[in-house]
């Protein structure tokens, strides 16, 4: 019998992903796959495996699940809480699944948060990637019911966590193609608008609420359909900004303002609705020296490893853990 | 009636031009509007960017008027990359290439109006014709694949004649089926999913364009030519293969 995955429930905006289906441009499919790249790392480091393999991320949504033999977990993105029979478990962290023990995750502010699986999930594929393209009705969400394999685990650890990604409110920008057409006034304008991240937000875009006024254009209902890239900032006719996710659209004729930096995507999508970011424009060098020295710090996540130390209060075995003998480097003290 | 789309004039000054897009892309653009060369000089450019395969380049794919380059950023840099760019632009003149190879005709049967075409009439006003003139130049000529884009498989479809230089409408359409026919500035577009827009929905096809399961999940490519006609029943459309609309090569 082949290691499995059972879903007892979940609520819409839950699918498989992982990477995506780059190289498709051309033919009008977006990349798509995980929105929070940073998450999948995070995930792989969690349990010292590739980050080409398949997840469930739960965009805002809730699941219920149990595994057919011993699994590992990993739980990484947006904080949500999450209970194995009924215990909580830490977020952000790796954690044994044992056979037939039922996780439960619920989000807590919002977001994308992602569960990963020791082996990954063994979806089908289709046009050479597992991630669901809901967009383009490629695959299908998550639902009740669904089992879903899941590949053989060489790794054996769990207990483990990350220390928390230092993600503050400033979303950093570069000029895009059209960003000249809003003129100087109204570039100065947006940086100084707080922009509330709506309730409003799939896999496709998420939209921002600034304050005051939007940034519309006469010109811009008018311009030509040109590429986009996850990150871009488009502004629909009634001045609203929308920052386009990895299942956007591949071309389109409203304009973009600018580019959010792909090192700045998971402060949006790990944030939960009415949280305020402020837009800041950085040149294009020091954006690429920023994108370069984060995809070093991803690929070199697991040298930050930390065991994880549980909360006394959630150990509902306490007394049978020896507590006063032996001692501690003391580093294994730092919390999380 | 099958003649070739008119040929509009040469671009403006300043074109081709290179410009960045987000922190890791190239757009080598050849006007700054829709243009029957400098929509060939694009695919041909990203042709021969597809030949040349430069080290670093992770995809290349082409938008109306505009080839689009993604680098990986641990594999090279803007300024090399841009040289390279600016070398291969100066090697010939993009604007007189041909057009691809095994270009095909494609006649499209459309339902126009009513609950398949709500917007059709403001369309048509904003054209200024007739509903029944409307959709008499909207069949009078092929229109042809200038890109596929937006979402899989689906064409952008150009260029109309002056008069349908209509903007987008300022608000979005909640949702237009796949299949949908639109218009805006001089092009019409064929969903090949159901969407949110801005473009005027202005008739229904049959046209499956994205078939995922298919060796060939894109049912058209730039270059291919398509001449729509008016239908009536589109759930004899539907039924039909590749909705009603039958292909022959152009030569």
């Amino acid at each position: 019998m082949t290691r499995a995955i059972t879903i007892h429930a979940a609520s819409p905006g839950v699918s498989v992903q992982d990477k995506g289906r780059p190289g498709y441009l051309a033919q009008g499919l977006s990349r798509g796959g995980a929105a929070d790249l940073l998450a999948l790392a995070e995930g792989a480091a969690l349990l010292g495996q590739s980050d080409d393999l398949a997840v469930l991320e739960l965009a805002g949504g809730a699941i219920t699940l149990s595994a057919s033999d011993d699994m590992r977990v990993a739980l990484t993105g947006a904080d949500m809480r999450a209970t194995l029979d009924g215990a909580p478990l830490v977020w952000g962290a790796s954690h044994a699944l044992p056979k037939g023990a039922v996780l439960k995750i619920s989000p807590s502010r919002g977001g994308f948060g992602y569960v990963h699986l020791g082996g990954g999930l063994d979806a089908p594929v289709q046009m050479g990637a597992r991630g669901a393209h809901l967009a383009a009705g490629l695959g299908q969400a998550v639902q009740t019911g669904d089992t879903i394999a899941v590949g053989p685990d060489t790794g054996h650890r769990t207990g483990l966590c990350l220390p928390a990604a230092a993600l503050d409110t400033t979303l950093r920008l570069v000029p895009s193609l059209q960003t000249a057409l809003f003129g100087d006034a109204a570039l100065a304008r947006l940086e100084a608008t707080p922009l509330t991240k709506d309730a409003r937000g799939n896999r496709m875009g998420q939209r921002l609420v600034p304050e005051g006024e939007g940034f519309a254009t006469e010109t811009g209902l008018s311009i030509l359909s040109e590429t986009i890239v996850p990150g871009d900032v488009q502004i629909t006719g009634d001045g609203m900004p929308y920052v386009l996710l990895s299942e956007c659209q591949t071309t389109g004729g409203y304009p973009r303002i600018g580019t959010v930096l792909p090192a700045d995507l998971p402060k949006l999508l790990r944030a939960g609705p009415g949280t305020v970011f402020r837009a800041r424009f950085i040149p294009l060098d020091e954006a690429a020296a920023l994108e370069r020295a984060e995809a070093k710090r991803r690929a070199g996540l697991s040298r930050s490893l930390q065991p994880l130390l549980r909360d006394p209060r959630d150990i509902p075995d306490l007394l049978r853990y020896q507590l006063v003998s032996g001692v501690t480097a003391g580093n294994e003290l730092e919390e999380c | 009636m099958t003649g070739t789309p008119q040929i509009e004039s040469t671009s403006s000054a300043g074109f081709p031009a290179i410009r960045t897009v987000g922190v890791d892309g190239f757009l080598v653009s050849f006007a700054g509007q829709l243009d029957e060369r400098a929509n060939r000089a694009a695919l041909a450019f990203r042709a021969a960017l597809e030949r040349e395969s430069w080290p670093g380049v992770a995809e290349c794919a082409t938008s109306l008027v505009s080839a689009f380059l993604r680098f990986d950023l641990a594999a090279c840099d803007h300024d090399s990359l841009r040289a390279r760019l600016d070398t291969l632009l100066a090697s010939r003149d993009w604007y007189d290439a041909p057009l691809p190879e095994g270009r095909r005709l494609w006649r499209v049967p459309v339902v126009f109006g009513g609950d398949h075409g709500p917007q059709l009439a403001e369309a048509a006003k904003l054209a200024g014709q007739s509903v029944e003139d409307a959709i008499a130049t909207l069949c009078a000529q092929p229109v042809r694949v200038q890109t596929i884009g937006f979402a899989p498989g689906q064409p952008y479809l150009g260029q109309l004649p002056q008069n349908w230089d209509i903007p987008r409408q300022t608000g979005l359409t909640p949702h237009v089926p796949e299949a949908a026919l639109v218009v805006a500035i001089r092009q019409l577009i064929v969903f090949s999913v159901g969407t949110p827009t801005g473009w005027r929905h202005i008739g229904q096809t049959g046209l499956r364009l994205f078939r995922p399961e298919a060796d060939d999940p894109f049912l058209l490519r730039p270059g291919d030519e398509v001449l729509f006609h008016e239908a009536h029943d589109l759930d004899r459309l539907r039924k039909s293969p590749d909705g009603g609309a039958v292909a022959e090569a152009l030569t």
